[in-house]
């Protein structure tokens, strides 16, 4: 054969990540959960029933499928994506079922199996149905209306509800969903598309004040659409913690996009103004902010609204010290919500802190396998999205646990994967597939095909052999 | 369960979870590292001399000038380049007109990117030759290496 352009430019071959390694990872992660899940059974005097089997059946059942999926269609995508996924999933499960066994009882865990089936079932067929994601980026507006739909569904008349003074759940009948959950990944989708389209524009032109490259006043639309879902999200919806995420995912994007200080200054006044505005207008920022200061004050932890959940997490995890009492054998159940937003603190008392710094760890790896795969990622659309979506993670993460270990006001943010809600596991095993597609784009092998500007107008001015991906997939 | 048996498990698990961390970070190895950029400038002092003896000279950078014909009906005529891409075939616009029944109308394109000269074959009937491999893709020529269509070969020079 020739010496052909791409035996020139692919000098160093890439190398196929191990799927092997996904398997034996998956299997590892299933092993946990599941024994998890038994434990906290025994834990609880249970003897070990069908269900416990049926239990780990399905989940094992779920990692398998996801690995022939991968296998068939992302051969190239990172391994450790889902391993760590799966592993955070069913954690979170042992400790919402070792909560239902608390007398009365109650069957979140069924219902968020069947969530975290269905979930698992849709980022599989996020895998295996989007044949390019860089195609999202064409309808960039169609995202922004998606994300503002979603987060105007919880007002409309008949399908909204209103649970614990705030208004993000809709009725469907089957059960109640956390649109704003899916706004996120549909946001994030946005700002990629927005970001990459126009990031050039947006750096280019500007003033420079001092060190500071300031961008014009008519590029500040996307940061003010952004404060704006904020703010809206803050004032109607009443919630707090999606305000931070929404705010801290378009202030990181902009950063990743441009680099430019001044945005993040500009993003911090804007933050300011917003919260002085929201404190002064509405008592129950205030209520917030007042009960994490002095949550350990008497009259705070009895007060209706007042820090009495914070105060009761942080003794359950220093009741459980350094290893934990044991699945089952504590009483998180205490705390209010103790599945959903307290889950971390229910597993900090129950796994101890070596059980929560290694649930952390998870955490962490996790995001930093997306960054990763934003960095290996080729096109401007996907290094954003996949850098958007990890830092999404790790915001949500921060507010979350920061709220728990009073680092920061509690707000009523999901721990992802882990708390009880089937929007939360959507949306993430959502973000989970797309960033499977985003690392197996960026992996796989590309190959030089025959020219396509032959000959004319122009002709010789492209770069020749313009990459043509191998194993494009029909 | 024995109270002893579940305290064995319990503390199984946390071990468990470690394990997974720990795996997770080993086997993932170099693939957190991030290609090194290239490195541009050469070491100095130590291979100074090296380099004039053992390496060949670096490619020169600039871009050849001329296609000369060394075989064929028009063996010995020289072609200039100038830097324009340049259409080889019987057809009559073409840049090279090759009055050879073995060659098409419009047989191969030869143009130039950045400082090398790149040869696509325009989907001929008889193929083009480079070191006698037929050309599947556009590739780089370099200088002094022969290329044929039909009966004529020509080569690129300086």
């Amino acid at each position: 054969m020739t010496k052909t352009i791409d035996a020139v430019d692919a000098e160093q071959p890439v190398k196929k990540p191990l799927r092997i390694t996904e398997l034996l990872l998956s299997v590892l992660a299933v092993a946990i959960g599941s024994g998890a899940y038994m434990l906290s059974g025994l834990g609880m005097d249970q003897p070990l029933e069908a269900h416990y089997w049926i239990q780990l059946g399905v989940m094992f059942a779920l990692a398998i499928a996801f690995h022939i999926v991968i296998r068939l269609r992302a051969p190239f995508a990172d391994q450790y994506v889902v391993p760590l996924a799966l592993a955070l999933n069913g954690l979170g499960l042992a400790m919402i079922h070792r909560l239902d066994l608390v007398p009365p009882g109650t069957q979140a865990a069924n219902n968020q199996l069947l969530w975290t089936v269905l979930s698992v079932i849709i980022s599989m067929a996020l895998v295996w149905f989007i044949i390019d994601y860089r195609h999202m980026r064409r309808f960039t507006y169609v995202w922004l209306l998606a994300s503002a739909v979603l987060l105007l569904l919880p007002f409309l008349p008949f399908i909204g509800m209103e649970i614990y003074g705030a208004r993000i759940w809709v009725n469907l009948g089957i059960g109640s969903f956390q649109p704003g959950e899916v706004a996120k990944l549909t946001l994030a989708i946005f700002f990629a598309s927005y970001l990459s389209a126009n990031r050039d524009l947006i750096l280019l032109a500007g003033r420079k004040i001092g060190p500071l490259a300031f961008p014009r006043v008519q590029d500040l639309g996307p940061l003010v659409v952004a404060w704006l879902v904020a703010m809206g999200v803050l004032i109607f919806q009443r919630d707090l913690g999606s305000a931070v995420l929404f705010f801290g995912l378009f202030m990181a994007m902009i950063y990743l996009a441009t680099s430019r200080l001044s945005w993040i200054i500009l993003g911090l006044v804007a933050v300011g103004a917003g919260g002085i505005i929201a404190i002064n207008l509405f008592p129950h920022v205030e209520a917030r902010i007042d009960g994490w200061l002095n949550a350990f004050d008497m009259d705070m932890i009895y007060a209706e609204h007042g820090s009495h959940q914070v105060v009761q997490g942080l003794f359950g995890l220093a009741s459980g010290g350094l290893f934990g009492s044991g699945l089952g054998e504590g009483r998180p159940d205490l705390v209010f919500a103790a599945n959903s937003d307290m889950i971390i603190a229910s597993l900090g008392e129950e796994l101890g802190l070596v059980g929560l710094t290694a649930i952390l760890l998870i955490f962490f790896l996790l995001i930093t396998r997306i960054m990763r795969i934003g960095l290996s990622a080729r096109d401007a659309f996907g290094k954003l999205l996949a850098a958007g979506l990890g830092c999404a993670m790790a915001i949500q993460i921060f507010v979350v646990v920061g709220g728990v270990l009073r680092v920061i006001p509690l707000t009523g943010l999901t721990t992802p994967f882990m708390a009880a809600g089937g929007s939360s596991l959507l949306a993430n095993w959502m973000i989970i597939g797309l960033v499977l597609l985003i690392s197996h784009t960026a992996n796989r092998p590309m190959q030089a095909g025959p020219m396509v500007n032959a000959s004319g107008i122009g002709a010789g001015t492209s770069v020749p052999g313009q990459p043509v991906e191998a194993g494009e997939r029909k | 369960m024995s109270e002893l048996a579940i305290t064995a498990l319990r503390f199984g698990l946390l071990a468990l979870l470690w394990i997974f961390v720990f795996t997770v970070i080993s086997s993932q190895g170099r693939s957190l590292q991030i290609a090194r950029p290239a490195r541009l400038t050469r070491r100095k002092k130590k291979t100074d001399q090296d380099v004039s003896s053992d390496t060949p000279p670096p490619p020169t950078r600039a871009l050849p000038t001329k296609l000369v014909i060394t075989e064929g009906p028009l063996a010995g005529r020289t072609i200039p380049l100038n830097g324009q891409p340049l259409l080889i075939g019987r057809a009559q616009d073409a840049g090279l007109v090759l009055e050879d029944d073995y060659a098409s109308g419009r047989h191969a394109r030869l143009f130039p990117q950045g400082s090398r000269w790149f040869l696509e074959d325009l989907g001929s009937t008889n193929g083009t030759f480079v070191q006698g491999n037929q050309l599947t893709r556009t590739t780089p020529l370099e200088p002094n290496v022969p290329v044929r269509i039909g009966k004529t070969v020509m080569e690129l020079q300086a």
